[in-house]
């Protein structure tokens, strides 16, 4: 593996706790997944795209539409919390200063009814 | 009366009012007193995932932190917190939980709070009302019921955060029954549906509508098509998703029928017969009491 492979490969171990080499691409994480009909590549092709240390997984759509939802996690037979992964790689773009999302694309109609829990969550999730 | 710790979280006090008026009233009505803590913040609605975050982790510790001074000053009976919301059940679950098996984010999390008066122990207990109400048992809530929900098919819907991750959540993670056992002590109709634990598309709902929507729709849709005439939720954010954006759901399927979704203990307030201040209907979009005079269980 060429180094900045690996540097990407250890700095997403380091951030997200889990060891990716355990994943042996069943796709049983993708085939629970409620959001995979607006990603790019699949939960368990992210995870492979790590395992190799590709950093393209960083520009993918998958890691900014995952709801945090779980249902990889529950459904990993190699116990590997998927979503910390997806976690860590939103991080690594977000500590860059990027904001995926922004309030002032609402508009006031549309602030004034969604609840507090909606909003808080969609920052905390996708801004820096 | 037990008095019990309640953390009420966010949207518990605007757009799920409903749950907790409901709540307060049904526990009331089960001998248990739900005490507030007088300054309460924010749980931070998501647990932080990153190993190195700490900084996120002290919102639901400071929750945790006036729950012990409660207790302290002799105001609850227990050193548990009830909680409603599933996402404000997970955050202080989790936070709880990395606070006592991680050394050395838990020192860091202490010398964050400095000034506070006390420093927390860790021995919050968190609930969530579910657990509370199996724990007193359902033969305890049959009790309560004056006029059971006969004749009313319901889809509980779980969603992802009363069950997820395993060891977290409420119940078995595949093959929960919480809220079944809950819907038939109140004497109404279970209704199974393989959407239960589908995820309703969470905070997507503020910048992407349409998919959400698309989610909303086949989770609705499966509870029709199973026979259900309304779902039941535990979390403000699927009921707002699957409730009041049905307005989205029918501009993309226009033949789509609404459907009620309400909180499991505005249903409890019903069979309990404590009145429309305790039910409120009024805070569901789309307004479920149609339905439940139809069904004899709300008079005109």
């Amino acid at each position: 593996m060429e180094p900045e492979n690996k540097q990407f490969k250890d700095r997403v171990t380091e951030l997200s706790g889990e060891n990716v080499d355990l994943c042996f691409q069943c796709g049983a994480c993708s085939s629970g997944c409620p959001m995979t009909q607006e990603m790019d590549y699949l939960p368990s092709k992210i995870i492979r795209m790590v395992q190799l240390g590709l950093e393209e997984a960083l520009e993918s759509k998958t890691i900014w539409v995952c709801t945090t939802c779980f249902n990889c996690e529950v459904r990993c037979p190699r116990g590997i919390d998927i979503a910390n992964v997806m976690e860590a790689l939103r991080q690594l773009v977000l500590r860059k200063k990027y904001d995926r999302v922004s309030l002032d694309e609402l508009s006031p109609e549309e602030l004034r009814e969604l609840p507090q829990i909606a909003i808080v969550s969609n920052q905390r999730k996708l801004t820096a | 009366m037990t008095r019990l710790a309640y953390y009420p979280g966010c949207t518990l006090k605007t757009n799920a009012k409903n749950f907790e008026d409901s709540t307060i009233a049904t526990a009331e009505k089960l001998g248990v007193e739900l005490v507030e803590p007088e300054r309460w913040n924010c749980c931070g609605t998501v647990h932080s995932l990153s190993t190195d975050d700490v900084m996120h982790h002290l919102a639901p510790i400071r929750n945790l932190l006036r729950v012990e001074e409660l207790s302290n000053a002799g105001e609850v009976d227990t050193r548990q917190v009830v909680t409603l919301c599933a996402m404000c059940y997970n955050t202080l679950k989790r936070g709880n939980i990395v606070f006592n098996e991680d050394s050395d984010r838990k020192k860091k999390i202490r010398d964050n709070m400095y000034k506070e008066d006390i420093q927390y122990s860790g021995s919050v207990e968190v609930l969530h009302y579910l657990e509370v109400l199996r724990e007193m048992g359902w033969d305890k809530v049959k009790e309560s019921v004056v006029k059971p929900l006969d004749g009313l098919k319901v889809a509980p819907y779980y969603g992802c955060l009363l069950l997820r991750p395993r060891g977290i959540g409420i119940d078995d993670t595949d093959n929960p029954t919480i809220m079944e056992d809950m819907l038939e002590a109140l004497g109404a109709e279970v209704v199974g549906f393989a959407y239960a634990q589908k995820c309703c598309g969470s905070y997507n709902a503020v910048h992407m509508k349409e998919v959400v929507a698309d989610l909303a729709y086949k989770i609705l849709k499966q509870a029709e098509d199973s026979g259900a005439d309304m779902l039941v939720t535990a979390c403000p954010l699927c009921e707002y998703n699957l409730g009041p954006r049905q307005t989205e759901v029918k501009k993309k399927y226009p033949v789509f029928n609404d459907i009620p979704v309400v909180y499991f203990t505005q249903l409890m307030a019903l069979a309990f017969g404590l009145g429309e201040k305790a039910t409120a209907f009024t805070g569901n979009k789309p307004d479920p009491r149609p339905l439940l005079r139809d069904k004899g269980l709300l008079e005109e």
